[in-house]
C-alpha cells in the first residue's frame, strides 16, 4: 500500500493521467480493453464526474496496459466480476483523499449470472422467461458455456456482455 | 406418444399439453408458469420444446422430475439411451468403432449419441455429404474429451472397420432440387451389397422413420437392428419414468 506515486509511476503515467481525490483506479487492464471496461461500467455517453483513460501504456509485466480512473465512484462486485472476464490481471484501487486505501485484484468467477447474453438465438435464455442468463466459466480461458443450451462463447466476450 | 404408452404400460396415466404454442405461449404465458402449473397435476413431466435449454429451465421451476424428450436443435437424451441400450444388447460399448452416416449437421440424435459415446472410449467415424458434416464446435468438444474422430468420404471405406453403423435421414429440403438430393442420397444408401464387406457382428441402427437411407432388402439381414431399436423405445422410456419417480 502506498500513498503517493513512485517516480517510475510518474514517468510512466504522470503526464497521462492526473491523480484523483476520491474514486477508483482500475489498473493493469489488458492493453486496448479500456473502452470495453467503460462499456461494462455503463459509461457510454455523457458523465458529470471526471474520468481519465490511458491506453497502451508500457508495462513491465504486461507489455501494454490500460488504466481507467473514475472520480467519486466505487465498483460493485458484479462490475468487478465483469471486468475480470476481459482483464483477469486488472487491479482495483480505491482512493480516498488522494490515498490508495484499498487495493485488490479481480477474481474470475466460476459462474456468471445475468451479465452475458447467449449467442444462440434458439436458446431459452433469450426469451421472456423469468430467468437470468447463466454461464459456467471454462478453465484455462476456454470461454463461457451457457448452462441452458450449452453454447460456448470462445472469443470476443465483450460483444456478449449485456 | 412413446412416453405416453410407456406410462400406460407402467399402469399410470398421462395428460398431454399437446401444443404448448397453442394453449399458453399464444396467451403470453411463460414456459416457467406453464411448468409451475403442470407440476401440480403430475408426478413427472416429459417435455419436448422448440427452444434449446427448455428442459433445464423446466427442471428449475418444476416440483416434480423433468425428462427432456428433445429441445430444439439441442439434445435428444431419451433416443440416445435407447440407442446405447440397443448397442449393448449386442456388444460391450467400451472401445468399439461406430460410424455415423447421413446428415450429421442437423441430426440431433447423432449429436447426442456422439456425446454419449465419448464416455466409452469409442472411436467415431463420420460419413456425410459435404455441408452436412458434424458441427465443428461439437467436433472440438468431443476431441477435447479425448475422442478419436475419423472422417470418411465413402461408405465402402468405413464398412469393414466398424462395429456399429448408425444411419440418419438425409432430408430432401437440405438440397436445392430433387436430382441433387437423389444423387447424394443414393451414395449414402445402405444395401446388401455394401454389407458384404462388413464385420460379422456389425449392427445397423437408424432412429426411424427411414426414407431411402436403407434398402428394404437389408431388413432381413442379421445386421439389421433398427426395428429392435425402435421397439426398445418403450422399455427404455418405462425405465426412465420409473427411475425419476422412485
Ligand atoms: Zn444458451
Amino acid at each position: 500500500m502506498r500513498s503517493s506515486p513512485t517516480p517510475e509511476d510518474v514517468a510512466k503515467e504522470g503526464l497521462l493521467i492526473s491523480r484523483i481525490k476520491n474514486g477508483t483506479v482500475i489498473d493493469h487492464i489488458n492493453g486496448g480493453e479500456a473502452l470495453n471496461v467503460m462499456k461494462i461500467l455503463g459509461i457510454t455517453g455523457s458523465t458529470t464526474e471526471s474520468l481519465s483513460i490511458a491506453t497502451n501504456v508500457p508495462s513491465r509485466n504486461m507489455g501494454k496496459k490500460d488504466i481507467v480512473k473514475l472520480s467519486n465512484r466505487e465498483l460493485s462486485k458484479t462490475e468487478v466480476d465483469r471486468i475480470a472476464l476481459i482483464s483477469p490481471k486488472a487491479t482495483i484501487n480505491i482512493v480516498r483523499n488522494f490515498k490508495v486505501c484499498e487495493k485488490k485484484g479481480v477474481e474470475i468467477p466460476i459462474l456468471i449470472e445475468g451479465s452475458v447474453r447467449c449467442p444462440n438465438p434458439g436458446c431459452i435464455s433469450n426469451t421472456n422467461e423469468p430467468i437470468k442468463s447463466r454461464f459456467a466459466v471454462l478453465p484455462e480461458g476456454k470461454g463461457l458455456r451457457c448452462l441452458y443450451c450449452e453454447s460456448v462463447i470462445k472469443k470476443d466476450l465483450t460483444s456478449h456482455i449485456i | 406418444m412413446s412416453f405416453e404408452s410407456a406410462m400406460a404400460r407402467l399402469g399410470g396415466t398421462s395428460l398431454s399439453v399437446s401444443s404448448v404454442e397453442a394453449c399458453s405461449i399464444a396467451k403470453g404465458e411463460t414456459l416457467a408458469d406453464t411448468i409451475r402449473v403442470v407440476s401440480g397435476y403430475a408426478d413427472a413431466i416429459v417435455i419436448r420444446h422448440p427452444k434449446e435449454g427448455a428442459a433445464r429451465l423446466a427442471a428449475e421451476f418444476a416440483h416434480v422430475p423433468v425428462i427432456n424428450a428433445g429441445d430444439g436443435a439441442g439434445q435428444h437424451p431419451s433416443q440416445t439411451l435407447l440407442d446405447l441400450y440397443t448397442i449393448r444388447q449386442s456388444m460391450d460399448i467400451d472401445g468399439i468403432d461406430v460410424a455415423l452416416v447421413g446428415d450429421l449437421r442437423y441430426g440431433r440424435t447423432a449429436h447426442s449419441l456422439a456425446s454419449a459415446l465419448s464416455l466409452y472410449g469409442v472411436r467415431l467415424h463420420t460419413v456425410s455429404p459435404k455441408g452436412l458434416d458434424l458441427p465443428s464446435s461439437l467436433v472440438n468438444d468431443l476431441t477435447e474429451k479425448g475422442m478419436e474422430i475419423i472422417e470418411h468420404d465413402d461408405l465402402t471405406d468405413v464398412i469393414g472397420q466398424v462395429d456399429v453403423l448408425y444411419v440418419t435421414r438425409i432430408q430432401r429440403e437440405r438440397f436445392p432440387d430433387s436430382t441433387s438430393y437423389y444423387n447424394v442420397a443414393s451414395s449414402y444408401r445402405i444395401t446388401p451389397e455394401l454389407l458384404v464387406g462388413a464385420r460379422r457382428h456389425l449392427i445397423v441402427l437408424h432412429p426411424l422413420p427411414r426414407v431411402d437411407e436403407i434398402d428394404p432388402r437389408v431388413d432381413a439381414s442379421p445386421h439389421a437392428r433398427y426395428f429392435e431399436q425402435s421397439r426398445n423405445g418403450i422399455p427404455v422410456r418405462m425405465a426412465m419414468l420409473l427411475k425419476v419417480m422412485q
